[in-house]
């Protein structure tokens, strides 16, 4: 290194930019005391009387108290649900059910900086992404699929679908609107009712949207919100008068959930968990892919089943693209996930930050070198910082489990079909992504690649239109795209 | 002296070879001695069709179509075998008619339920269909024959492999067919068939790992505690197969979407 000289001096390196803080105002967002839950059409308190409150992962403030429903509760919702299904709602002229979800789209767009504001502060997930990405694809799924609700028999010739009849659906944190958007858009575009039960660190933006519902003047019970927690998802699971469940969440609870419903007809869709392969060779654009991979497992602090979470590179260029990385990583800002240019947030639960911490412990232990870049963490708050893992074994613990945070193991390769062996040698397959400039590789292994979607020098993108969901144990059932609505329809023939 | 006939030994058929069960078991159906596969012979079986599922999904569609094509011209020119394996001609000609339906299906199941998606962005994207990768079906009691076939025709076509777990009562059937799938240019290990006892057999490929997918439909109303095993690893579960249709392939294929940018 050459010695500091003024004008080097005058340029700092990326570590030393101050930037002023930019915080998303969040007096757009006035939240109530407390939530109770949304049963046919209106707020009620829980006849189990009790509640839990929900708190800010970036700052432990208390934001709001919210009904924890009890197995009475969610009867109540189910009956609300199948009331609605018979009258009316499965009855209903197509076109006109389409036109509740069209205004539910919009009203989604109208109030998109509230929503987003209550994503961040509740789910600790950074504003340009709630902004950005989570509220712009939520109101899109749902115009999408209101598009589909009077369309129906085109995307199933020769069979008659029909609405199943009650859809109980039970979604994760890590996209609180968005999975709620994924999962009731295309169940009520089908004519089917639901129940819908949010995380237990994130309902603030679900209850935000039964607000939406009333004010699209959504028939009651048509939408029915019941917060909790695992328990609340477990009653919700085994309630006798479902037709359909709809899990997103962990593999552990996605087979437990698979055996519960055995033998009970209901029809069931699950995405689980991942350990997505980001394959790179040496032939790709190299700048790009760094950015792809930092995209990769770095959006929403890794919260994400299709992170790209273990780098597959090819070892002639490893040492160069790590140095890279690891200089990118440098340039992440970590801190409150409301102010305008945070890259990470929070980490959305202490007991999910316990997780990570015990799981870097492993790989520090089996032998990993772990590179993290200075970065200062918040006092409060559940923080971690962006982490690089290299010479990680394929048997290691971080190269097996999913992490489900900033955390990334470096694996090197020689020849593309050792790649996609390591790339498949999981019980997952939820995402992969592949990097090269060369047309007939980035084909011939992404036919090879036993994942539900892949991603070719791009990775983490999602629209409406596109089917989204895993092979082998990251569940089954599509999500998105007109392959989304087969889960939500029974066929006459 | 009128000749003595040379008799048939009724075996498995596992990986393109007709064994006998490594557990040197047998049992009567039929008037016939029949291998009585052990938990040991489907494990076996499933080593088979994981083996065979590489090559057998790679290949063309049109070459797939052409040899399920070809099963269907062995199985015509066994028909009379065949007839006496089952219920007779007309149920042969309905399992050979089903067989070359599906076949022509190889070719043509990414274009009817696949596609590209008109995402918001500039990518390219697209859905296409693969096949799940190892299927255990246990096949009805009855119709023997086309009953079996109505099961593996839609499982093969894709480019899954198979492990069946034959009529229990009728296998004689199935392993008539055996010698058509063996003449039929289908590699080993794509169909593998266990004749035996159901209850024995069923547990085991409910169970086992590196099985993607059961086919119930030969369990009757009994399937809980198989679908119980099959959520280990997170198994598609068909409960009962339907008529014949393209929906009886998708419900063995994975929907896969390949996203790449489109730019200068």
């Amino acid at each position: 290194m050459a010695a500091k000289t003024p004008a080097a001096r005058a340029v700092p390196s990326p570590l030393e930019w101050e930037y002023a803080p930019a915080p998303e105002a969040r007096d757009v967002v006035s939240l109530e005391e407390r939530y109770g839950l949304f049963i046919g059409g209106e707020q009620v308190a829980p006849r189990s009387r009790k509640w839990f409150a929900t708190t800010s992962p970036s700052t432990e403030e208390h934001l709001a108290d919210v009904a924890l429903a009890g197995a009475r509760d969610v009867d109540l919702a189910v009956q609300a649900a199948r009331g609605a299904f018979e009258d009316g709602w499965s009855t209903l002229r197509p076109a006109e059910r389409a036109k509740y979800l069209f205004r539910i789209a919009r009203l989604i767009q109208e109030r998109s900086r509230e929503l987003a504001v209550a994503e961040s502060l509740d789910g600790g997930k950074p504003i340009k992404e709630s902004r950005d990405v989570d509220l712009p694809l939520a109101a899109a799924h749902f115009f999408y699929y209101a598009g589909w609700a009077d369309k129906l028999e085109y995307a199933f010739p020769n069979r008659r679908p029909r609405p199943l009849g009650v859809a109980g659906q039970i979604i994760p944190w890590n996209f609180p609107l968005l999975m709620l958007a994924w999962k009731i858009a295309p169940a009520l575009a089908c004519g089917n009712t639901v129940v819908l039960k949010p995380a237990e660190t994130t309902p603030l933006t679900a209850l935000i949207f039964t607000d939406i519902c009333c004010q699209a003047e959504l028939p009651p019970g048509v939408v029915n919100i019941v917060t909790g927690d695992g328990s609340t998802g477990a009653h919700l699971v085994k309630h006798p008068d479902l037709d359909k469940v709809a899990f997103t969440g962990s593999t552990e609870v996605g087979k437990a959930i698979q055996r519960e419903l055995a033998g009970t007809g209901v029809k069931l869709t699950l995405e689980l968990g991942g350990k997505a392969a980001n394959i790179v060779f040496d032939d790709c654009a190299l700048d790009q892919a760094v950015e792809g991979i930092v995209n990769g497992i770095y959006f929403n602090q890794g919260h994400v089943c299709c992170a790209g979470s273990r780098l597959l590179v090819q070892e002639s260029i490893a040492e160069q693209l790590v140095t890279k990385l690891k200089r990118r990583l440098r340039t992440i800002r970590v801190g409150d996930p409301l102010d305008k240019n945070t890259d990470l947030g929070a980490i959305n639960s202490r007991m999910q930050l316990d997780r990570i911490h015990e799981l870097v412990a492993a790989g520090k232990e089996e032998g990993a070198e772990m590179y993290q870049p200075p970065c200062r963490l918040p006092e409060k708050g559940y923080w971690f910082a962006p982490t690089v893992f290299t010479n990680v074994a394929q048997s290691s613990r971080i190269a097996q489990e999913e992490i489900f945070g900033p955390v990334l193991s470096v694996l090197t390769f020689r020849t593309p079909a050792e790649a996609v062996e390591k790339a498949n040698n999981t019980p997952y397959g939820l995402s992969a992504g592949v990097w090269t400039e060369k047309g007939s590789r980035i084909l011939w292994v992404a036919e090879r690649l036993r994942a539900g979607v892949v991603w070719a020098n791009t990775f983490n993108r999602f629209d409406p239109t596109s089917p989204f969901g895993g092979y082998k144990e990251s569940g089954f059932g599509r999500e998105g795209g007109l392959h989304g609505l087969e889960p939500y329809v029974r066929f006459d023939r | 002296m009128s000749r003595i006939a040379v008799r048939k030994t009724y075996k498995l058929h596992i990986g393109g070879a007709f064994p006998r069960s490594e557990s040197g078991r047998t049992y009567e159906a039929e008037g016939q001695n029949v291998a009585r596969a052990s938990r040991k012979d489907a494990r076996d079986a499933v080593k088979a069709a994981r083996g065979a599922f590489p090559k057998w999904a790679g290949a063309t569609p049109y070459n797939r179509g052409q040899v399920l094509y070809r099963l269907a011209e062995m199985m015509e020119t066994r028909a009379a075998d065949l007839g006496r394996s089952c219920s007779g001609r007309r149920e042969v000609e309905r399992a050979i008619d089903r067989v070359v339906w599906y076949a022509g299906w190889a070719d043509k199941l990414p274009q009817v339920l696949g596609g590209s998606n008109p995402v918001a962005g500039p990518y390219f994207n697209f859905t296409v269909p693969e096949p799940t990768g190892v299927v255990a079906i246990l096949a009805p009691e009855l119709p023997a024959l086309d009953g079996l076939v109505s099961r593996i025709a839609p499982v093969i076509v894709s480019g899954n492999t198979a492990v069946v777990v034959t009529s229990g009562t009728r296998p004689l059937a199935a392993l008539e067919l055996a010698e058509a799938i063996a003449t039929s240019d289908l590699p080993g290990g794509v169909v593998n068939l266990l004749t035996g006892y159901r209850d024995e057999l069923a547990p085991v490929l409910a169970s086992h790992m590196d099985v993607n997918a059961i086919d119930l439909t030969g369990a009757g109303d009994e399937t809980a505690e198989l679908e119980v095993l099959a959520a280990d690893n997170v198994k598609r579960v068909v409960r009962a197969g339907g008529e014949q249709s393209p929906w009886e392939i998708s419900a063995f294929l994975e929907l896969k979407t390949v996203w790449h940018p489109v730019g200068t």
